[in-house]
Parts: C-alpha cells; structure tokens; sequence
C-alpha cells in the first residue's frame, strides 16, 4: 500500500516537482479563489484564464516567457472588461462574455501560424505539470507571497466587498480600487498557475477548493484553509491517478478537486437532513402538549 | 441654525443616475439628535438619496454637507444601512464577524482591532439582541436576525449620523419597537438619524418627514406632512395611520 501511495513521489523527481508545483497552485488559489467564490467572480475567472491565450501564444511565437505573455494577455483583459463596461455601460456579464469569446479567438488564431499548432494549444490549455522546473517553482512561490500579502492587507475591504458594496464604500474604501487589486490577485493566480494545469483548468482549481470551504466553514480564514487542504489533497490524488491510470495529470487533479467537493456536498446534505429530522422529533412533544 | 449646529444640509440638491434625476430641488437642514424619515413607494428616490448622503453616488446639483464636509469624507462618524445587505448564502460569516466589520471604518486597512473595539461591538450585540445568535452562522439566520444584525454593525460604527435604508423591512411588531427604541437611544445621544421607510407608522416620531414621489411631496413636521392629500400623492391612496 505505502508502495502504491508514496513509491511514485520518492522514485520520481517530474512528479516531485508536479507535487510542488500543484501545491503551490492550491495555495494561491484557495486565497483568490475564495474571494472569486464569496463575489461571485467565476465567469470573470474564467474570462481571464482564457483571456491570457493570445498572450501566450504570441510570446510562443516570439520565443519569449509564456508569462510575460500572459500577464499581458491578462493586463489586456482587465482593461477591457473595464472599458467596456463603464464606457459601452453594457452589463458585467455582457461585456465580460464579449471579450471572452474574442480573445480566446484570437489565441486560437495566433497559435495556428506556430508550426506546432495543436501540441502548443494543448500545452496552454491543460498545462504541462509534469515537466515543471525549479525556475517555475520559484515564480510560483513569489506569486503565492504577493498575493497572499496583498490579500490579508485588502482584508477587510475584500470582506466588506462580499457583503456589499454600498458598506464598502461607506466604510471608506473605495469599491472600485479594490475590486480592480482583487481582479489583479485573480490575473496573477492564472498566470501563476497556466504552467502547471493549464488555462481551461485553473478555474477547477479557483473554483472547486474554495467552494468546499466555503460549504463547511464559519470564518474566511477558516475557508482559505479549507480551500488549501482540499486543493493539496485533489493535487496528491491527481498525480497518484494519472500515474497509475497513465491519465492525463491536470485534468486528474481538478476532477479531483469537484470530486472532493461533491463528496462535502453530499456529507453536508446528510447532516443537514439528520439535524433536520432531531428538529422535528424535539418539538413534536411541545405541539402535543398545546393540544 | 448656524454651520456648527447643522449635521446636515442641502440647498437645491438634485440626486440621481448618470446625469438623469431622480429627485431634486431638495432644502433641509438637521441638527444633531434630529430624526428625518423619508416616505415613499419604490424608486421615489428616498434609497437614492440616501446613497447621496453617504457620498456613494454624487450629488447631480446643488449643495450638500454631511458634517460640515462633502459626502463621504467621513466615512467614520457617519454610518450607513443599506437596503437587503445580505449578498450571499455562502458567506462564511458568523453575526459577530458582521458587527466586527462596523468598526471597519475606524480601523482603516491596517490598524489592530484593539479591546476597546471588542467592548463596542459587544455592547452593539447586545442593544440589538444580537448576542443571542453572535456565533452562528449569518447564512442560519432569519431575515430579521439578519436585519438586527446589521442594525448592531451600524450601532458599531458609532456615528453621529445614521443613515438607514428600511432598517425595519423584515421586521415584526416587536422588532420595529426595537428599532424604534434603538433610534430614539442615538438621538439622546446626539445622533442625527435619516431614515427610509414605507411605513407612515414610522414617522410618526419624527422631527421632519419628507415625501417623495420622484420629487418632493411635502415636507415638515409630522402633522402637517403626513395628511391625506399628500398621501393620496404620495401613494396614489390613502394609507391609514
């Protein structure tokens, strides 16, 4: 048994470094994922994560860092949502959908001049976790500094923010500023994590951990937590899986993570319905005795 | 009524939206420890100005102070009550994380959260009740536990002006007498209070009442606002009170 849960992670350094890397992912994003799960922030996580596609693709093509591409990528899809919206006054969704869509054409453009088309679409898209490097490693946990400083200085107008933004403000903090360093911690968690489980998956990732936390926590910190733990434990049993499955690794870790969650969901559901039926059994001798 | 007795003045103040007017032409001064209830249907206005007052959206034209400043400048000496503030079924939030966040404004981003701060937020809890329920989650409350969560967040603030957009929505008998208490307790304090209702039951406490109708109906002392004409303007009927 202990063969079959660690041997791989002691005899492998890919996997190693995949297990690091996966980690690290699972830190950032239990961080920016909360706030991205408590302001309903999905589709706009979503949007950026597909928005950085053209960005990367042409710092492909140019030979430079996939990251430097994406951040620009992302720098571009910020602006862009913000643009529209104040300036078109068309709604979030509306203009956010827009550039979605147009942006992820246009990366799927720029990648169909590289020569090798289709293997570096499915390197942006599902990430290449196990051919991490130290390099990206050490990126990676520069960006899990950053944002994690950034997010317990923003914590209170980040909390406020979830609640509502007329209490923000008249808290005094701006809605907009902080809602553009919030939208910023989001860009720099998929461009921190693109490399490891690619574009269409790092929303799993935001999403899933962060989700589960918030179904069985009564604090933020304690839901950030949760959201790391959860995001740890889908990345140890996704690499284990796609090892032994000879399955594909970021798609093991997020199918992983929703299945984690479902798992709480249903455990939460459970113990919900028996509270509910101890409610019931305890106050029915009450009625009775008003008869 | 000079500038240093005044919390709050407006001359000829139109509020609204992207330059188009909800309400305007609006003059009215109030001192502290007064109380002004705004009466009116949905979209009359009243949340709008509200929402000006707290310096949340800006004023369309005209003058208006809130303590001697511009709206909004004060963010710790005047309190705001939105209207619903409740966002999200999954916020992981207990009724005493809530209140805590009154104090927001007076610990900016940085500052410790100190045990004076606790003995405030304690003491909010429990004017309102709140100190039944602090540690459970907001998400398990009813709409009225909720409500006099917010009530208590606000008390947190410990402002001079209160601005509070239906704070008795949701609320049965007991809990709109508990309001009413609550407001009459900041006002002996010198706490200057506005406050949205639709309920003419509401004013009757007040020193000023505005109606509005997207414009101002009337507005004065109880009795000679709150009469069948205006109300019949107001509210397209008569409402008994």
């Amino acid at each position: 048994m202990i063969n079959f849960l660690l041997r791989p992670f002691l005899d492998n350094e890919f996997l190693r470094h995949a297990l690091y890397a996966g980690i690290l992912v699972s830190l950032i994003c239990a961080v920016a994922g909360t706030f991205v799960v408590l302001r309903g922030l999905a589709f706009v996580g979503d949007a950026l994560a597909h928005g950085v596609l053209p960005g990367i693709a042409t710092a492909l093509i140019l030979g430079i860092s996939g990251v430097i591409g994406a951040a620009v990528g992302a720098a571009a899809m910020m602006g862009g949502v913000h643009v529209v919206t104040r300036r078109l006054r068309l709604s979030g969704d509306t203009s956010v959908g827009l550039l979605f869509v147009g942006m992820l054409a246009l990366g799927v453009m720029i990648t169909s001049h590289s020569r090798s088309f289709s293997g570096d679409l499915t390197r942006i898209l599902f990430g290449e976790l196990l051919g991490v490097t130290w390099a990206q490693l050490a990126w990676q946990t520069v960006a899990f500094v950053t944002v994690g400083t950034v997010a317990w200085i923003c914590r209170r107008p980040f909390l406020l923010l979830c609640v509502d933004e007329g209490l923000t403000e008249s808290s005094g903090f701006s809605v907009r500023r902080y809602h553009a360093i919030m939208l910023t911690l989001v860009a720099i968690t998929v461009v921190a994590s693109f490399q490891t489980v690619g574009t269409l998956l790092v929303l799993g990732m935001l999403i899933a951990p962060a989700a589960t936390g918030a179904l069985v926590s009564r604090r933020l910190s304690t839901m950030i937590v949760i959201a790391a733990v959860c995001g740890s434990i889908a990345t140890y049993v996704g690499l284990l899986l796609s090892y032994h499955a000879d399955l594909a690794a970021g798609a093991s870790i997020v199918l992983s993570a929703v299945v984690l969650f479902v798992i709480t969901a249903l455990i939460r559901e459970f113990r919900d319905s028996i509270r509910r039926d101890e409610r019931i059994t305890y106050e029915l001798p009450h009625q009775h005795s008003h008869i | 009524m000079t500038l240093t007795d005044t919390s709050l003045l407006t001359r000829s103040l139109f509020v609204g939206y992207d330059r188009r007017p909800v309400v305007g032409d609006m003059t009215f001064s109030l001192a502290p420890g007064d109380l002004m209830v705004l009466v009116g249907t949905n979209g009359s206005g009243k949340s709008t100005l509200l929402k000006t007052l707290a310096g949340m959206i800006a004023p369309l034209s005209g003058e208006v102070s809130v303590l001697g400043q511009k709206p909004g400048e004060l963010p710790s000496r005047v309190a705001f009550l939105p209207q619903h503030p409740v966002s999200s079924h999954t916020l992981p939030l207990r009724a005493e994380d809530v209140v805590e966040m009154g104090r927001f404004a007076h610990l900016g981003l940085l500052k410790r959260s100190t045990h004076a701060d606790r003995v405030i937020v304690d003491e909010a809890m429990e004017r309102t009740g709140v100190h039944e329920f602090a540690r459970k989650p907001l998400r398990d409350l009813s709409g009225g536990q909720q409500q006099r969560t917010h009530l208590a967040q606000v008390l947190a603030r410990q402002a001079e002006v209160l601005l509070l957009d239906e704070p008795t929505a949701g609320l049965d008998v007991n809990g709109r007498q508990s309001v009413a208490n609550l407001i009459a307790q900041e006002r002996a304090r010198g706490v200057t209070v506005v406050m949205a209702t639709h309920e003419i039951a509401d004013a009757d406490s007040a020193d000023t009442v505005m109606l509005l109708a997207q414009r101002v109906v009337a507005i004065g002392a109880p009795d000679a606002v709150l009469r069948d004409d205006y109300l019949r303007e107001c509210f397209g009927f008569t409402q008994p009170h």
